[in-house]
């Protein structure tokens, strides 16, 4: 089993959700973040002074899921979440060591 | 002419009246109020409640042009002031202000002591009324420094100021306006009317544009002055970094809340319900729109974007200006006093940024700057006699000549220099004792929880059994 993290930008969110669903993902985790890549922050003026913003407004999507579906998810993402321009974002897989279905107890590919 | 002069006097100094004639009660038989006499104290009463609500305003635009981990203290400030405000300004300020005709301060009913308050005086306001409708006027007065002083005052230091200005400073500013003391008592012959009687030139200050918000906006300045600039407004060279608000819909909604307010805080000011209520809300509505207008125009050109925060300090300067003059000139004129106003409140903010007074929410350039503006704009754009100007075509450009900006003049010098010195002094021994600002580790860690024991936005999680 692997965990696949994306941070993607905010209003590819549903594109992502929606391709993910019809690629057969049974369930997605996402989280408000913010941070700074090679896009970088910004500069803006309030009442006249100047302010920078380095963390930019990101969303950060977790699945887990079968070892034999990681690419296919991965790229599912990259093609929903892509506008080709700066500040897209990545994705990054990871192992998952143990998964349990808190409800049933259910262990492993059974869980997810 | 609109002959009102008498009517202001039976209104606020009427108070002063029926002290002396009532020692019994009694005075109420005397005469029976007319079905006019009672709707004039049913409109002041309910213009008194619109400026009551004028503190929601208040509170929403520091809250929002502020952090939000001190959005609990503003809150705490803004119902201080309207708890203490109302109870220093029952106990002594309602008397300094209107008891008596000394010059310098009224001595006569501490604790609404011996007024027959349900007397309705012949074409005036009952005692009650009166005291209803200057009451919110003082917690206006007082609550206009706390956003100049947010996010880093201490508590305590803000109580006993706001409890010295409702008691003593804004009461004197009154007694000396609308009480016919100091300021009141200049007066100059200007000639002689069409019937060949005497006119003089005398202030002329209709809903308080310095009375009341220049009188707040030097105690914000005094107080901004004292406390410094908060922690991190500053670069290492002494450039101005903005601190963003945390919530700029709360404090759009809060401009709204304090126009809809001023509905009540000018035409109120007419003190009867009769036929010029609208044509002051009519110059009130216009001043706002220009000066927000003016301001959004203003702030494009100098910032790159039009940015809300500062359009609805745009809005609230034009207000401020146009409190003075709302009875006094033609629609016309109210749009260009609100746009000046628009104008001067952008480079208020900027310059008050580079000297270093780090006033968050503008109330030194909104109620200040702009209310000594208003101030001003009678003596060059007065046409019509408002009850204080005792004469028709006062201003300026409409041949009045110098003396009536003369007089505004020299009323905005004297309250300014009250107003400055009592409340440095204020701030001065309060800053030696008792401390006026909080620890850094406080100001960085957010006053609510150190000051307050309180999150402004707890979540749900925060706390546990």
């Amino acid at each position: 089993m692997k965990l696949v993290t994306a941070v993607i930008k905010p209003f590819k969110l549903d594109d992502v959700k929606d391709a993910l669903k019809a690629a057969g993902v049974a369930g997605i985790t996402v989280t408000e973040v913010r941070g700074f890549g090679r896009q970088g922050g910004h500069t803006e003026t309030y009442r006249g002074a100047e302010y920078k913003i380095d963390f930019v407004p990101k969303v950060s999507l977790s699945v887990v899921v079968a070892d034999e579906s990681v690419d296919s998810v991965v790229d599912t993402i990259v093609s929903a979440a892509a506008t080709g321009k700066i500040g897209d974002g990545k994705i990054w897989v990871t192992d998952v060591d143990r998964l349990v279905r808190i409800r049933t107890g259910e262990e492993g590919a059974d869980a997810i | 002419m609109r002959n009102r002069a008498l009517r202001i006097i039976s209104g606020l100094g009427g108070v002063v009246a029926i002290l002396a004639i009532t020692p019994s009660v009694g005075f109420a038989q005397d005469y029976v109020p007319t079905a006019q006499d009672y709707l004039n104290n049913i409109w002041v009463f309910i213009a008194g409640v619109l400026v009551f609500f004028m503190q929601a305003g208040f509170a929403l635009v520091e809250a929002g042009l502020t952090r939000a981990k001190n959005v609990v203290n503003i809150f705490a400030k803004n119902l201080a002031d309207a708890i203490v405000g109302i109870l220093a300004f029952f106990a002594v300020g309602f008397a300094f202000a209107f008891g008596g005709d000394g010059w310098f301060i009224g001595t006569e009913g501490f604790f609404l002591d011996g007024l027959d308050l349900a007397a309705i005086p012949e074409g005036g306001l009952s005692p009650a009324t009166t005291f209803f409708f200057q009451a919110v006027f003082a917690a206006t007065a007082v609550t206009i420094a706390s956003g100049a002083m947010a996010e880093r005052t201490k508590f305590s230091a803000y109580l006993i100021f706001s409890a010295v200005m409702c008691a003593v400073i804004y009461p004197i500013v009154v007694h000396w306006t609308w009480g016919g003391g100091l300021i009141a008592d200049i007066q100059w012959s200007v000639g002689t009317d069409a019937d060949g009687a005497e006119v003089f030139a005398q202030f002329s200050d209709f809903a308080g544009s310095g009375i009341v918000h220049m009188t707040g906006g030097i105690a914000a300045l005094m107080g901004a002055f004292f406390l410094g600039p908060r922690i991190g407004r500053y670069d290492e060279n002494g450039k101005p970094r903005a601190i963003p608000g945390h919530n700029i819909p709360f404090a759009t909604l809060g401009v709204f809340i304090l126009w809809v307010g001023w509905f009540g805080f000018n035409p109120g000011s007419e003190l009867l319900a009769d036929e010029f209520v609208s044509t002051i809300a009519v110059n009130t509505m216009l001043a706002a729109a220009a000066g927000g207008f003016v301001t959004a125009v203003t702030i494009w050109l100098v910032a790159g974007k039009p940015d809300l925060a500062m359009i609805g300090n745009g809005v609230l300067a034009g207000l401020v200006a146009i409190t003075a003059p709302c009875g006094a000139v033609t629609p016309i004129w109210s749009v260009v006093i609100g746009g000046i106003a628009g104008v001067l409140v952008v480079f208020s903010v900027l310059f008050f940024d580079k000297i270093k007074i780090d006033d968050p929410v503008g109330a030194v350039s909104v109620h200040g700057v702009c209310g000594a503006w208003g101030l001003i704009s009678v003596g060059l754009f007065a046409r019509y006699d408002d009850a204080f100007l005792g004469r028709e075509d006062a201003g300026l450009i409409y041949g009045g000549g110098f003396d009536q900006l003369g007089v505004q003049a020299l009323m905005l010098l004297i309250i300014g220099a009250w107003v400055t010195a009592t409340t440095a002094a204020l701030f001065f021994i309060l800053k030696k004792t008792i401390g006026l600002r909080v620890t850094a580790e406080e100001e960085i860690e957010g006053l609510d929880l150190l000051e307050h024991g309180l999150q402004g936005y707890a979540s749900d999680m925060a706390a546990s059994r």
